[in-house]
């Protein structure tokens, strides 16, 4: 009896066994509605759009570990994000060669070129994205218009630009983001038309509702620091309530800031990547806030109408030093201990 | 006077893997067979091992003396069984390697009438009296750590104990052991606590009992002799509760100092088994002989709580309880700080509270190691409050020093808590251990030179 040679190990012999694959498989999942009410709303465009992104991140992600002579790392689904989230940032007309460059660029340069997953320093997409507005500025501001009626017949022709030219003339220009026509003709959208996304923007930045629904379903099953958005977001509307309070005619309301632009998506997609973002709870708290003021600052008084993508590059950029700082206080120790610095 | 307490405290952090209790809680404790060979170890506990005084041939009774403590930081061991002294030589344990022990042969016939030695009053005897006999009866922490409990008793000079914590959390998934002393040996346990008292000088005593042994804390409550200064306290149901340093911020809200003991914020923790042990050996002066075990898990049939006599084989043990044969994993105590065992013809020691058995079907473990995401579930999980994402970054680099210097390595107890919860199934406290190790080592070197 009992003849089989037994296995030993130390323990813990058991894990919770949710697995990093599974809280990646699990974020895609969550941006799904947002992904498809953005083809509902912008149609094949943006449909063609996500799946170039996507497969340029997976493909970079796949054929970057190959020749680093690593197995492939595409199986743990965080380049699905990547991708994911890249197009969501993205205006739906944008032409799609330009799109799969920025997923290169996001995989390549803003992953791979750490260390790879758990090694970058800023959030990928948001660096595929930086580079897009620095090389393709024009083209990262020209927004199309909403439930186009032929958006399932063919796609937008600056989506099938020629690869290496810029789109031709503005084709399907209808107007400016709310954001922009805040900021540069005073004009405030309703709240309403924010918060179900019929408006013109970013592929995916547009549904503040199926966004929020996607972060609930997370925080949920405890796969997103709830700490994050709700920072931001608390952020931006403690700021932005003290602005529109002394002069409610130049500064908006905090309603308004939390529903336009990418802010949901922001808060509840990009900022909360667990690897660009700070460890202990009061680190995450200190960055939120950092997000959230950012945001505002730049929103108000930047040059641009936009400011969630670069608030949040700034606070990948300090989350490592928070790390460092802001530590929890050991058990049976009085003080918080200081790493030194290195 | 209402002596129990449904507490909302605990200690920050920690996790909640599934219990499995299930299967066994209900089971009331039974007399595990005798073995035909006992094996019995001189090291069932921390410290020096103990001394045979018996030679190979010799007839023993049940309960009679085999072997004296070696020193202050030892306890004597006693016959579990009435038999004669096979061998005296090298024995396997559960570390894998050989230690000095006595191989016991059971007279098959025997009524295994066990023999008493000088029975200690509690109302007469001093404190100092009290520790020894605590001592004479080979008394070590049942709840897994075999620690001599006659030292973790000693109050040292200048500090006061004003408090008696007695153990009853029994956080470790699957075990029940304690559940079922706690319903079944009441009054031994509340000998026992008296004895503590005096031993201790403590003015209070309190049980701390996790909440999915409601029954358990209600039937103590119950039952407490009013001239007790007793309070059943219902914990938290959250690993590691059962955690002596947890257990008294749960409890008191006091934390035990970086590098200190218990006593420092004057409390001393005894395990609710060895609390009843105590009260039910010294009144007869007897020496331990026997404990209860829960051997559960999906590969065994006959699930249950046993009193197993110590030395029993693991191998007769697994195949009392109808093992399945093609089992691939056992383990001595709970699965969280459990030991694997490498070799079933190892003994049940003092030390062991469970044994868990599995075949290969029924463990899934995962083998891919992802990098760190730094989601911060460790930090969220670590008892202790150590970044153990940052300690296990150190580990790779094996930076023991600067684990040790800056990041409170040597505060870890390796409860498992980090290693549990990584997604990316990094083995942090297996790092750890292996860090503690290298610490140790270097200071000893470094003392010697």
């Amino acid at each position: 009896m009992f003849q089989k040679t037994l296995h030993i190990s130390t323990s813990p012999h058991v894990v919770r066994g949710i697995g990093t694959d599974d809280i990646m498989r699990n974020v895609v999942w969550a941006m799904a509605p947002t992904a498809g009410y953005a083809i509902w709303v912008f149609g094949l465009s943006a449909l063609l759009m996500l799946l170039t992104a996507t497969a340029a991140c997976v493909l970079t992600e796949h054929l970057l570990a190959r020749m680093s002579g690593k197995e492939s790392t595409i199986s743990d689904w965080s380049a699905v994000i990547t991708g994911a989230l890249l197009a969501l940032t993205l205006p739906p007309g944008f032409p799609l060669w330009m799109t799969f460059l920025g997923g290169v660029v996001a995989i390549g340069l803003g992953k791979f070129a750490f260390g790879g997953l758990g090694y970058n320093v800023f959030n990928p997409a948001l660096v595929g994205r930086a580079f897009l507005q620095a090389a393709f500025p024009v083209a990262i501001t020209t927004w199309h218009k909403a439930f186009a009626p032929e958006r399932f017949l063919s796609v937008t022709a600056s989506t099938l630009t020629f690869p290496f030219t810029e789109p031709a003339a503005v084709d399907a220009f209808s107007g400016a983001t709310p954001l922009a026509a805040f900021k540069f003709e005073h004009a405030i959208t309703p709240a309403y038309d924010l918060a179900l996304g019929l408006i013109p923007g970013s592929t995916g930045e547009t549904c503040a509702v199926l966004i929020a629904l996607g972060g609930l379903y997370l925080i949920a099953r405890g796969m997103m620091d709830w700490r994050i958005p709700v920072s931001i977001l608390a952020a931006v509307g403690v700021f932005s309530s003290i602005l529109h309070l002394a002069d409610a005619e130049a500064y908006p309301s905090p309603v308004f800031m939390w529903l336009s632009g990418g802010l949901m998506l922001g808060a509840v997609f990009m900022a909360t990547d667990m690897v660009a973002s700070p460890v202990t709870p009061l680190g995450v708290w200190v960055y939120g806030t950092l997000i959230g003021v950012l945001v505002v600052v730049i929103r108000i008084w930047g040059g641009l109408p936009e400011g969630v993508m670069y608030a949040i590059l700034l606070g990948n950029a300090v989350s490592p030093h928070l790390d460092k700082l802001v530590i929890p206080r050991v058990y049976g120790t009085s003080r918080t201990y200081k790493t030194k610095a290195t | 006077m209402n002596i129990l307490h449904i507490r909302h405290n605990t200690f920050k952090h920690g996790v909640h893997p599934p219990e499995h209790k299930e299967d066994t809680r209900g089971l009331p404790i039974r007399q595990f067979p005798f073995a035909p060979l006992l094996i019995l170890p001189m090291t069932q506990h921390i410290g020096v091992p103990a001394v045979p005084v018996v030679r190979e041939g010799q007839e023993v009774s049940r309960g009679q003396l085999l072997a004296k403590a070696g020193g202050y930081l030892s306890v004597p061991l006693h016959a579990p069984v009435s038999g004669v002294v096979h061998r005296i030589g090298n024995v396997p344990t559960i570390s894998g390697q050989m230690a000095q022990g006595i191989y016991l042969k059971t007279f098959p016939f025997s009524t295994q009438e066990a023999v008493e030695g000088i029975p200690v009053d509690v109302n007469e005897a001093k404190q100092e009296a009290i520790l020894q006999a605590i001592q004479d009866a080979g008394i070590v922490g049942l709840g897994g750590a075999a620690f001599p409990t006659h030292v973790k008793l000693k109050v040292p000079e200048g500090k006061r104990c004003d408090t008696l914590i007695i153990n009853g959390v029994e956080c470790e998934p699957y075990l029940t052991t304690d559940h079922r002393v706690m319903l079944e040996q009441a009054d031994d346990i509340f000998m026992g606590i008296r004895y503590l008292l005096k031993a201790t000088q403590a003015e209070r005593c309190i049980i701390g009992i996790e909440a999915n042994k409601q029954d358990a804390a209600e039937h103590l409550a119950a039952c407490a002799p009013s001239d007790l200064p007793l309070t059943v306290a219902v914990l938290t149901v959250k690993y590691p509760q059962g955690a002596e340093k947890m257990l008294i911020t749960a409890l008191l809200g006091r934390e035990v100092p970086s590098g200190g003991l218990p006593i420092d914020v004057g409390a001393i923790v005894i395990n609710v088994a060895t609390t009843a042990e105590i009260g039910r050996l010294l009144p007869h002066g007897r020496g331990i002989q026997e404990r209860v075990v829960t051997i559960t898990g999906p590969g065994i049939r006959k699930k249950g709580n046993y009193l197993i006599p110590i030395g029993t084989p693991l191998r007769f043990v697994l195949e009392y309880v109808e093992a399945d044969p093609d089992l691939s994993e056992v383990y001595l105590g709970g699965p969280m700080m459990g030991v694997a065992v490498s070799n079933l013809d190892i003994p049940i020691t003092k030390g062991a509270s469970g044994v868990l058995a599995f075949t290969a079907a029924q463990v899934s473990r995962p083998h891919r190691v992802y990098p760190c995401i730094h989601c911060g579930a460790c930090i969220q999980a670590c008892p202790m409050s150590l970044m153990p994402n940052k300690l296990g970054q150190l580990a790779k680099f094996e930076a023991w020093d600067e684990m040790a210097e800056q990041h409170h390595l040597m505060d870890c107890f390796e409860c498992g808590s980090c290693s549990y919860v990584c997604p990316s199934h990094i083995p942090l406290v297996q790092y750890f251990r292996l860090a503690k190790i290298m610490v140790r080592k270097r200071k000893q070197s470094k003392t010697a030179v």
